[in-house]
């Protein structure tokens, strides 16, 4: 079976990249319009990377992989982010 | 705590164990103290690595079992896997005065606290009982009395984690209530749920729909995914079934 | 300070195959399976294999034509970018050269696509020649879903994130397209005796 977690589990990697946490952040997935927290999308996570999909098309919203210091980030699955404000 | 949310990235940093003690025969739980930790919420978690001598690394998530009301102790359950990678390592190798790298905490989207209110339904898997700990020990620590059923499936008594903890803790507090379900074997004379959960058996101790409350569901994902489509089945809205799958397995 | 975790040895195991490992392999027994995505279940009576793009004429075989083809056995070492080999699999398969020789092209540059949208790219001569495979069976059984059945693109020569899982064809191409991990970071090519992980190795 396949490793599907949820998006919470991506929030490690995703506060490392964003100064802010991504999982309470809503996005708009490309591919069909759901919109939903990355909390609650479909996290795919392995040794090369972490894929992160929305759970109703399974459009990869977020694909992260993190090469020699640096962060490569490819966010065309998602096509609006809600950021929560500082408080 | 406010807990208020971490606004800057997220970086790996050295904790010390100060504590160990082993909740069941397989699982162990870890206190570190962690300098400068801004605290965390109930339901966060924290990723861990280890680096062997040749550089070779391995990181796994684990729930923060203890309260945001202990920081800046952090304790964490780790059950070992059979074959497990990192989990008999850190159950079985781990000492007192070992430090673990961590980054942490992580996660607001699984997260209750008490302000948020209830009722409250905890449904926990195996080790998936931790992170719905922390959020047990939160209520408790707040003072807070808001309606709590928490129904643990375990596959038998003696893998119940935290189990004297729980115990009282239903025992001493009214609006706090346990139900077990053990799905491999029961004790003797047990009369309760002997069954792994399906939605009649959610519908039996799941809150009405009608009374708004919000649920938790942690543990395996097959065992995730089975309540968290009862819940919705029985009228819960998704925006309140929050999900936190641990894999097939529930770990490693 | 150091980072090192006291005791910390993780899976791997001593192994007495010097030689067989390229650098900074480690010897896995198991079959670890890397997920990008849900694991597709295509019905064999809706599936197929197309090569198409940049070619005189495209080409398309169902699964009962694709089974018919010449297929061979093939023993492979296999390397995967996250560190582990495995050595000594067998699998059967039909060649790309097989495949490649049923279509007119030009083209350079070969792009597999999957089921589920993955995709990876290799220059034509990295995948003629004998080097490479649409294989459907593994260890004498189908491939299981996870691994990538019931065919998947097998490229024992490349790092195995170019042995695509659940192929469903080529994409033949004058213009090189990095894939989904070429574009994020990792190496165009991927020899793994070279060591060409990342981009830019």
């Amino acid at each position: 079976m396949e490793r599907k977690l949820d998006g919470n589990a991506a929030g490690g990697i995703l506060h490392a990249v964003f100064p802010f946490d991504m999982t309470v952040t809503r996005a708009t997935c490309a591919g069909c319009g759901a919109i939903g927290a990355v909390g609650a999308l479909a996290a795919y996570i392995h040794g090369m990377g972490t894929v992160v999909r929305c759970p109703r098309c399974d459009t990869a919203m977020i694909r992260l992989a993190y090469v020699k210091g640096r962060y490569w980030l490819d966010m065309r699955g998602a096509r609006v982010l809600q950021i929560e404000g500082e408080q | 705590m406010e807990g208020t949310a971490v606004q800057r990235r997220l970086i790996w940093r050295f904790g010390e164990v100060v504590a160990a003690r082993a909740e069941t025969a397989r699982a162990k739980s870890l206190t570190l103290t962690v300098p400068e930790w801004p605290g965390h919420r109930a339901g966060q978690h924290v990723d861990v690595r280890l680096t062997a001598d040749d550089g070779y690394q391995a990181e796994r998530s684990y729930s923060i079992a203890s309260p945001p009301e202990d920081s800046p102790k952090v304790t964490i359950t780790v059950e070992r896997l059979d074959d497990g990678e990192v989990s008999p390592y850190l159950v079985d190798e781990v000492r007192i005065g070992d430090r673990l790298e961590l980054r942490g905490p992580i996660g607001g989207y699984f997260v209750w606290e008490a302000q948020m209110g209830g009722p409250l339904l905890l449904v926990g898997g195996g080790s998936g009982i931790v992170p719905l700990m922390a959020m047990i020990r939160h209520r408790k620590a707040a003072g807070s009395a808001v309606p709590t059923r928490l129904l643990y499936s375990s596959r038998s008594s003696a893998e119940v984690i935290y189990r004297d903890e729980l115990e009282n803790a239903a025992r001493l507090d009214g609006g706090l209530k346990l139900i077990y379900t053990f799905t491999r074997v029961q004790p003797p004379g047990w009369t309760g749920y002997g069954r792994r959960i399906d939605v009649g058996l959610l519908g039996e101790v799941a809150w009405l729909a009608g009374d708004h409350p919000r649920a938790y569901i942690c543990g395996p994902t097959p065992f995730v995914e089975t309540a968290a489509a009862a819940l919705v089945s029985l009228g819960y809205p998704d925006a309140y079934v929050k999900t936190e799958r641990f894999g097939p397995t529930g770990g490693g | 300070m150091s980072s090192i975790s006291r005791g910390f040895r993780g899976r791997r195991e001593e192994s007495g195959v010097a030689g067989r490992l390229p650098p900074g392999q480690y010897l896995e027994r198991g079959f670890p399976v890397l997920s990008a995505g849900p694991t597709p279940h295509t019905p064999l009576d809706r599936w197929d294999f197309s090569i198409m793009g940049s070619v005189t004429q495209p080409k398309r075989w169902t699964w009962e034509e694709f089974r018919a083809l010449p297929h061979e056995p093939v023993k492979a070492d296999i390397h995967c970018v996250t560190k582990w080999s495995k050595l000594d699999t067998h699998w059967d398969g039909v060649s790309l050269d097989t495949l490649l020789a049923q279509v007119e092209s030009e083209a350079d540059y070969v792009i597999a696509f999957c089921d589920g949208g993955y995709t990876t790219n290799l220059p034509r001569d990295e995948v003629t020649g004998g080097k490479a495979w649409i294989a459907d069976a593994y260890e004498g059984e189908p491939i299981a879903p996870e691994h990538g059945g019931p065919a998947r693109l097998l490229v024992p020569h490349l790092y195995f994130w170019k042995s695509a899982k659940w192929v469903r064809g080529l994409r033949m191409s004058d213009e090189d397209e990095p894939g989904f991990w070429e574009s994020l970071g990792y190496h165009n090519l991927g020899d793994p005796w070279k060591e060409q992980r990342y981009s830019g190795d």
